[in-house]
């Protein structure tokens, strides 16, 4: 799969679980896969597939 | 007062966060400009380096309220999917709303922003979206549900100030009652106050402020100087004239003489 962009390799079945294995359980950030924002609540439930493209944002300086 | 959404402001500079020296620097700015809105973005959290979960902290401590933008989005999908997780993260329905047509002129791409505009606006936003100076956009941004218009004075760090003034004069012309802010090309304190005394109800900062030699001190520069145009257009513009027209009253004038031979 591709996590921001970069190729990434994962055991997590789960959004959710592959946010808790990269430390953010506690984290400022939010979530997509395959271009769709996917909200917190239900990122225990969101499968991952191999080809999914996720990305995982958090606060930045911006204009 | 600057109201926006029902939210009212004292301050009619929004400030943004990206380019300073140093997060002091940016704290100090903030503090020194009064601006209670600062924009902010979202982008790409590394588990490493977890760089956003420290500008969040430096966020809060300002206690100003947040305005998450859409920087850096091509398509309307792409701004839709940002806004939703600005929403989510930031607290806000607000977002300042950018789909960018064209990566050397930063230009907004109207088709886009208008297709977002709408999506986002039916879905509960409440959305500033940066625009141009063009009418016809405009009027389907409103149509759209936007309450808010945000029109550049020239591309995103330019520095140019107002290229086209009679444009954003027609603007304020078209929109009495909607707030008016003009979002992006601003250099100099002068250009501030300059859209301020058009009667615009706000200005939005970021290069101008982040990358001048002192930025705090440039921030204070730019708060007068908006305070100064609005209190200008509050007060009443004279017109400019052709000709001359003395001050000093010239009933009076000593040595003044009727020139009777001719």
């Amino acid at each position: 799969m591709l996590l921001n962009g970069e190729p990434f390799a994962t055991e997590a079945a789960t959004l959710g679980e592959l946010c808790a294995n990269l430390g953010f359980a506690e984290a400022k950030i939010a979530t997509a896969v395959n271009g769709s924002f996917i909200p917190a609540s239900t990122r225990a439930a969101t499968q991952l597939a191999p080809a999914d493209e996720i990305e995982i944002v958090a606060p930045r300086q911006g204009g | 007062m600057l109201t926006l959404y029902g939210k009212d402001f004292n301050s009619r500079l929004l400030l943004g966060t990206a380019q300073y020296p140093s997060p002091e620097d940016l704290k100090h700015a903030v503090e020194t400009s009064g601006a209670e809105i600062v924009t902010v973005s979202l982008r790409r959290e590394s588990a490493r380096a977890r760089t956003g979960q420290g500008f969040w902290a430096l966020i809060e401590e300002l206690g100003c309220r947040v305005l998450p933008n859409t920087a850096g989005c091509h398509t309307a999908k792409e701004a839709i999917a940002t806004a939703e997780m600005a929403r989510e993260l930031f607290g806000t329905s607000w977002v300042k709303l950018e789909v960018i047509a064209n990566d050397d002129t930063l230009q907004p791409d109207l088709f886009g922003l208008v297709e977002a505009a709408q999506v986002l606006s039916a879905d509960g936003f409440e959305v500033l979206p940066y625009t141009t100076e063009d009418l016809s956009a405009a009027e389907r941004l409103v149509a759209a549900g936007c309450n808010v218009l945000m029109p550049w004075a020239a591309p995103i760090g330019s520095a140019r100030g107002l290229i086209n003034k009679d444009a954003l004069k027609t603007l304020r012309a078209y929109f009495p009652d909607i707030p008016l802010i003009v979002d992006a090309g601003i250099g100099a304190p002068s250009h501030a106050a300059e859209v301020m005394e058009m009667g615009y109800d706000g200005v939005l900062l970021n290069t101008a402020v982040a990358k001048a030699g002192d930025p705090s001190k440039m921030a204070e520069a730019f708060a007068k100087a908006i305070e100064a145009g609005r209190l200008a257009f509050e007060a009443g513009l004279i017109e400019p004239r052709d000709m001359a027209a003395p001050s000093t009253p010239v009933a009076g004038t000593p040595f003044f003489k009727i020139d009777h031979a001719s």
